[in-house]
C-alpha cells in the first residue's frame, strides 16, 4: 500500500487538512458488520448483524445493556466497544446513585464525544475504532437515536446505520422515513430487518444467530428480542410481510441515496 | 480545659464530645419461609428517640422477582446498604464482575445472600447498623429466609424476626413456626396461616413496643412473583 | 486586652469550648517537639471536626396541602443564647420548583446553598430539556449529608425540602446523620415536639393534605410559627413563608407575629409587685 507521510500519528495534519489516522479509525467502523437504529415517537429499535468467525466460533456480541432506559449497538473493535460501554454503564451508576435519576442520553453521548476527542488530539494515542448507536428514553424528552463515531462527532438521528454495507440501509430508511415516527412497536421492527437485511451479503440471509435486535420505549425498559419472538419476526421478514403500509418490497438500489445527513435530525 | 493543645495552662480533666454517627430508628422486620413461597414483613414507622419522624416509610425492597430485601436500625445506613446492593445486582463491586451486565441474568436469592454477608463484612471496622433479613425463593422453588448481624454473619432459617420488638416477636415464632415447646409435631404451614401469625405478631408488639406501629407492609413472595400487602396498625 | 476567643466566655456556660472558636488559646507546641502525631496544621493545632454548631437557626415548618407545600421558617440565627443576626434567610429557593429550608448551623447551610446553586447551573448550562427534579435534589442533598457523617465530619443541620414534580407533592427532611424521610407535615428541632402534634392533628381532621387548602394550610402554619416564637426561646417574631406549587415557588417578605398576639392585659393587672 502507498505509504502515505502524515499518517505516523494522530496529531500530524496533512497539508490537505486531514488527519489520516482518524480517517482509518473511520474505517474501522466500516469493517464492523451492519447495525441499524430507528427512532418513533415512542420507542427506538436497534438491530445488528453478528459475524462469527467460522462454522463452529459463537457469533460476536453486537449489542449491549447500558442501564433500563439505555442500550448501544456497536461496528467495529469490539474490544474498544467494551471499554465504552463499561465507561457507559459507570455513568448511568452514578447518576442513579447521586441523583436517583437515569442520566439522560444526550449527556451521556456528550460525554464519550468528549473522551473521544481526547483520543484524536493527543500525540500517542489512537482513536476508538468502534462506533455506537445509542437509543436511550428520557422521562423527560423522550426516546432519543444517537451515533458516536471515533471522530468523536456525535450526531442525533431519526434512523442511521453503521458498518458494512450500511449505505444500502440507509436508502431503505431515507424511502420509509416518513412511516417511522407513527410505527408501533412491531412496525418499527420489522422496518429494522428490511433495513438491516440491506446490509446483507450476497446469498446469505437473517436467522435467529446472526440477528440481534434490541428495543426501548415509553414504559418499556431496554429488552433483547431473542429465540422464540426472534423467530417470529424473522418468519413475517420472510414471508415478505412488509412494515411499511407501502408495501416494504425491496429497497431501491444502492446509490439512489440523495445526501449523506438527509435523515440527521436538528 | 484544652486537652488537645499542648499547652503550659493548668491540666485539666480531657473532655470528650465526639460526634456519634449512628442512630436508632426502631422498627421491627420479620420474615417466614413456607414450602413454596416466603412471606417478609415490616413495620413502616421512623422514629427517634420519643420522636415519630414519619408514620410512612418502607423498610422493604423488592429486589428481584424472587427476592425481598427487609432492613432496621439506622435507617440512613439501611438506605445505603439497600442502594449498593441494587448497584451490585446491576455491576457487582464485591466480586469483580458486573453480575448482570455480565451474565445477562439477574441473581438468585443465594448470591443475594452471600454477597449480602459480604458487603457487610466489608464494613468490619465502621459498620453499617443495620439488622438485615433477606426473604425469597431459593433456585428449587423452596422458601428461603437468610439472617444477618450488622457485620455479615449470616444463616439460612425456616423464620425470624429483627429490630425493636425482635425480643417480643422471635419468641412467639419459635413456638408458632417451629413448634418449640409443642406437644404437636412440626407440619408445613400454609400461606394462610403464615400471614395470619404474621399480622398477629405486629398488632401484639405494637401494643408493647413505642418503636412499631403505624403501617404493615407484608411481601408475599410465590413463583407468581412478589404481592405487595398493606395493613394498618395503632398510630399511638 | 486577651485576643483569644476562646477566653472571653462562652454564651452558654457548657462544658468547655463547645464552640471549636478558632483560633484557640495557647497554641505553642512544646519546646524541642518538631511534629507530634495528629497536630495536622502548620500552626500546631490538631485537625478539628465541627463536634456542635455555632451560629444556629431554629425550627423550620412544612406542610404539603391540596396545591403544594408550604415552608416556614424564622429570620433569626443565635449564636448560643445570643440572637445575634436578626435577618437571616432560611429559606432558599434552589429551582423553578424546589425550596430548602435549614435548621441547625447556618455556616454549614451556607455551604449547601453553595453546592446546591452549583448543581442547579451545571444543569442549566447542559441545556438539554433535563434539570434536577425536588426527588433528584433530595437525593443529592441525602448524599452529601450521609457521606459527610460517614467522615465524621458532619454538616450540622437538618434540611427540610419541599417542592413539586409531575403533579406530585414533595416533602422531606435529611439530619446531620444522613437520615432521609419524607412525610406530610414536617418540623424540625423545637418545632417537633410544639408543631408536629398541631401539624398532624390538623391532617387527620382534614383527612389528608389533599383536604387541606392553601388558605387553611397557611394559617395552620402561622399558628405554629406563633406557639413557636412564643415557647422556643431561640425563635424570632420575625418569618417568612415559602410556598411551592405547580405554578412555581414564591418566598414571602419577612411577617411580623408581634401583632397577632395581645398583651394588653398586663396594663390592667395589679397585685404582682407593680
Amino acid at each position: 500500500m502507498f505509504r502515505n507521510q502524515y499518517d505516523n500519528d494522530i496529531s500530524t495534519w496533512s497539508p490537505q487538512g486531514r488527519l489520516h489516522q482518524i480517517e482509518y479509525a473511520l474505517e474501522a467502523v466500516k469493517q464492523g458488520s451492519a447495525a441499524v437504529g430507528i427512532r418513533s415517537n415512542t420507542h427506538v429499535v436497534i438491530l445488528a448483524l453478528k459475524r462469527s468467525s467460522g462454522e463452529l466460533a459463537a457469533h460476536q456480541q453486537k449489542l449491549f445493556r447500558i442501564d433500563n432506559h439505555m442500550g448501544i449497538a456497536i461496528a467495529g473493535l469490539v474490544s474498544d466497544a467494551r471499554v465504552l460501554s463499561n465507561f457507559m454503564r459507570t455513568e448511568c451508576m452514578k447518576s442513579k446513585m447521586l441523583y436517583d435519576r437515569p442520566l439522560p442520553g444526550s449527556r451521556l453521548v456528550s460525554m464519550i464525544g468528549d473522551k473521544a476527542q481526547i483520543n484524536t488530539q493527543n500525540y500517542g494515542r489512537r482513536p476508538y475504532g468502534v462506533g455506537l448507536l445509542v437509543g436511550s428514553y428520557d422521562e423527560e424528552t423522550g426516546p432519543h437515536l444517537y451515533e458516536c463515531l471515533p471522530n468523536a462527532n456525535c450526531l442525533e438521528y431519526v434512523a442511521v446505520s453503521i458498518g458494512a454495507k450500511s449505505q444500502s440501509a440507509k436508502t431503505y430508511l431515507e424511502k420509509f422515513a416518513k412511516e417511522f415516527p407513527e410505527a408501533d412497536e412491531d412496525a418499527l421492527i420489522m422496518h429494522g430487518l428490511h433495513a438491516l437485511r440491506e446490509t446483507l451479503q450476497q446469498e446469505k440471509e437473517l436467522n435467529l444467530n446472526n440477528a440481534a435486535i434490541g428495543i426501548v420505549g415509553k414504559d418499556k425498559d431496554w429488552e433483547l428480542i431473542e429465540g422464540d419472538r426472534l423467530k417470529a419476526y424473522l418468519d413475517r421478514l420472510e414471508a415478505g410481510g412488509g412494515a411499511s403500509t407501502t408495501a416494504a418490497g425491496d429497497a431501491p438500489a444502492e446509490g439512489a441515496s440523495t445526501e449523506d445527513n438527509a435523515m440527521e435530525t436538528d | 480545659m484544652m486537652s488537645t493543645v499542648p499547652s503550659e495552662l493548668p491540666v485539666t480533666a480531657p473532655i470528650e464530645h465526639r460526634f456519634d454517627p449512628y442512630v436508632d430508628n426502631g422498627g421491627t422486620l420479620l420474615s417466614i419461609a413456607g414450602k413454596d413461597f416466603c412471606v417478609v414483613a415490616a413495620d413502616t414507622r421512623l422514629s427517634e428517640g420519643y420522636s415519630i419522624h414519619t408514620r410512612y416509610v418502607p423498610k422493604s425492597v423488592k429486589l428481584s422477582d424472587k427476592t425481598v430485601i427487609s432492613m432496621g436500625g439506622c435507617y440512613a445506613d439501611c438506605l445505603t446498604l439497600t442502594k449498593r446492593i441494587q448497584q451490585n445486582m446491576e455491576a457487582s463491586l464485591v466480586a469483580p464482575m458486573w453480575y448482570r451486565h455480565a451474565h445477562g441474568k439477574t441473581m438468585s436469592t443465594a448470591a443475594i445472600a452471600q454477597m449480602l454477608s459480604i458487603m457487610l463484612y466489608q464494613k468490619r471496622f465502621f459498620p453499617f447498623y443495620s439488622w438485615c433479613i433477606l426473604g425469597g425463593l431459593d433456585e428449587e422453588g423452596r422458601g428461603a429466609v437468610y439472617t444477618y448481624d450488622p457485620v455479615g454473619s449470616y444463616e439460612r432459617e425456616a423464620c425470624r424476626c429483627a429490630g425493636s420488638a425482635s425480643s417480643l416477636i422471635q419468641p412467639f415464632l419459635d413456638n408458632q413456626i417451629n413448634f418449640k415447646n409443642q406437644a404437636s409435631e412440626r407440619r408445613e404451614l400454609s400461606l394462610d396461616q403464615v400471614l395470619r401469625i404474621t399480622k398477629d405478631s405486629f398488632t401484639s408488639a405494637t401494643e408493647r413496643d413505642i418503636y412499631t406501629g403505624d403501617y404493615l407492609e407484608i411481601f408475599v413472595i410465590t413463583s407468581n412473583g412478589v404481592e405487595l400487602q398493606k395493613m394498618g396498625l395503632k398510630k399511638d | 486586652m486577651d485576643h483569644f476567643p476562646t477566653n472571653w466566655g462562652n454564651p452558654r456556660n457548657e462544658d468547655g469550648e463547645s464552640y471549636n472558636t478558632y483560633p484557640m488559646a495557647s497554641n505553642k507546641v512544646p519546646q524541642g517537639v518538631q511534629q507530634i502525631a495528629g497536630y495536622g496544621h502548620a500552626s500546631g493545632h490538631p485537625t478539628t471536626h465541627t463536634q456542635s454548631p455555632v451560629v444556629t437557626g431554629t425550627s423550620v415548618l412544612g406542610l404539603k396541602f391540596k396545591d403544594g407545600v408550604l415552608m416556614a421558617a424564622d429570620n433569626l440565627a443565635s449564636y448560643g443564647s445570643l440572637a445575634r443576626f436578626r435577618d437571616v434567610e432560611r429559606l432558599h429557593k434552589v429551582s423553578d420548583f424546589t425550596v430548602i429550608g435549614a435548621s441547625g448551623d447556618i455556616s454549614d447551610f451556607q455551604y449547601v446553598k453553595h453546592l446546591l446553586d452549583a448543581q442547579m447551573i451545571k444543569e442549566y448550562n447542559a441545556d438539554d430539556g433535563h434539570s434536577l427534579a425536588t426527588p433528584h435534589v433530595f437525593e443529592y442533598l441525602w448524599r452529601i449529608m450521609y457521606n459527610r457523617r460517614s467522615k465524621m465530619n458532619p454538616l450540622w443541620n437538618t434540611f427540610v425540602l419541599g417542592g413539586v414534580h409531575k403533579g406530585e407533592n414533595f416533602l422531606g427532611a435529611i439530619d446531620l446523620k444522613g437520615t432521609p424521610y419524607q412525610s406530610p407535615s414536617i418540623a424540625t428541632g423545637f418545632g417537633s415536639h410544639l408543631a408536629t402534634p398541631m401539624l398532624r392533628k390538623a391532617l387527620d381532621n382534614a383527612g389528608g393534605s389533599e383536604n387541606l387548602t392553601r388558605e387553611e394550610a397557611e394559617k395552620l402554619l402561622v399558628e405554629c410559627m406563633k406557639v413557636c416564637w412564643l415557647r422556643d426561646a431561640r425563635s424570632s417574631f420575625k418569618y417568612q413563608i415559602a410556598a411551592i406549587t405547580s405554578q412555581g415557588v414564591s418566598i414571602s417578605e419577612p411577617h411580623d407575629l408581634r401583632p397577632l398576639t395581645y398583651w394588653e392585659h398586663g396594663r390592667d393587672v395589679r397585685g404582682y409587685g407593680a
